[in-house]
């Protein structure tokens, strides 16, 4: 403990003194490096909880701006910062929260270009995006560099949690080996979220990231966690490795990163 | 046949009457779902493709079990059971 300073002592008193955290675990925190995949609805949370419990590096990437019809749910952001970029707002707000987090604000998309690179730096990955090209992207980038994938997403009322560890579990093509056709599933834009709804979600993985990091509890790995909000209804089921998938199975097709535009046939910004 | 409880996900609650849960009968998987298509026309080809395999993108759980990693469609039903229809879903 002794590389805490004082502040941070009074600051994290509350980890420090639970037995599970302690001052190894929140040295653990200070050092982790997490990216977060979007500075929308799950991506706010996550990056609050994150960073109030001094998780050390936080990146962030994302290509938008803030919109007056995103602070119905995504909490990092504020009416001051309405056309700001999204990862700048974010920054300041985890700037203001808490001076001890390294915040890396990368404006611009994800892409198989540049996922690699990106995602080599940081210990774990969450999983915040909004569309199916870009879930694809991060789960081959997140096998091919053997980093945890703290998976979320929405759709109305209902939430999906899980990990995606490489090695211990199943990955999303094992889950999902092919994307929904076009228009088959409506994104939030045309179908509506509840505003508390990615709250929820995104809180969860936030929980799942910290246990990843001082390495307590049983991570959410080949389990799917279901929220269903209008039930008030957690259901968990269970996930195996597919020995058949094609990036993580016995005998990978997909060694590389390939075209997810293409392979879902959509773009990945949602118009 | 088996009477079993299945779980009907948001975007296929439009067949089902907005219900998210309906009763069916069925001794397998597939036996429910021809089922279920006379009592919710639609509900077939939302969760069948033209070829009538089950779509990729949707995954059945017999209570808590994935039917790929038990028999598929074929996977056999008892009284009771709670089946899943869960679709990937991207929003964020
Ligand atoms: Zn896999």
């Amino acid at each position: 403990m002794s590389d805490f300073t004082e502040e941070q002592i009074h600051r994290y008193a509350r980890h420090i003194i639970l037995p599970e955290v302690g001052g190894i675990g929140q040295e653990k925190l200070l050092k982790a490096k997490v990216l977060a995949l979007g500075a929308g609805g799950l991506g706010s949370p996550v990056l609050q909880y994150l960073a109030a419990a001094g998780v050390g590096t936080l990146g962030v990437i994302d290509f938008d701006v803030v919109d007056m019809s995103n602070l119905q749910r995504q909490v990092i952001h504020n009416a001051d910062t309405v056309g700001e970029l999204k990862v700048d707002s974010a920054k300041r707000f985890i700037e203001k929260l808490n001076p001890d987090i390294k915040v890396n604000a990368i404006n611009g998309h994800l892409n198989s270009a540049n996922a690699i690179d990106i995602i080599k730096d940081y210990d774990i990955v969450v999983d915040g995006s909004d569309n199916f090209p870009t879930r694809y992207l991060v789960n081959d980038a997140c096998v091919f560099t053997n980093r945890p994938n703290v998976h979320g997403s929405i759709f109305r009322f209902e939430g999906q949690v899980t990990v995606f560890a490489p090695g211990d579990g199943p990955c999303y093509r094992c889950l999902y080996p092919e994307p929904p056709p076009p228009g088959m599933v409506p994104s939030c834009q045309e179908g509506g979220v509840l505003g508390v709804l990615p709250g929820v979600v995104g809180s969860l993985q936030a929980v799942e990231v910290i246990k990843l990091i001082i390495g307590k509890g049983e991570p959410l790995i080949g389990r799917l966690l279901l929220y269903d909000a209008l039930k008030t209804e957690f259901r968990k089921l269970t996930l195996r490795k597919d020995k058949n998938c094609p990036v993580c199975g016995d005998e990978p097709t997909i060694t590389e990163l390939i075209d997810y535009e293409q392979f879902c046939g959509m773009p990945a910004i949602e118009v | 046949m088996a009477k079993v409880t299945v779980r009907i996900p948001t975007p296929l609650q439009k067949i089902t009457g907005s219900k998210g849960q309906v009763d069916a009968e069925g001794n397998n998987v597939k036996d429910m779902f021809t089922n279920l298509e006379k009592q919710y026309p639609g509900i077939w080809e939302r969760v069948y493709d033209e070829k009538n395999t089950l779509r990729r993108f949707i995954n059945i759980y017999v209570n808590e079990e994935d039917i790929r990693f038990l028999d598929g469609e074929n996977t056999a039903l008892k009284d009771g059971d709670d089946i899943s229809v869960i679709p990937a879903i991207a929003g964020g």
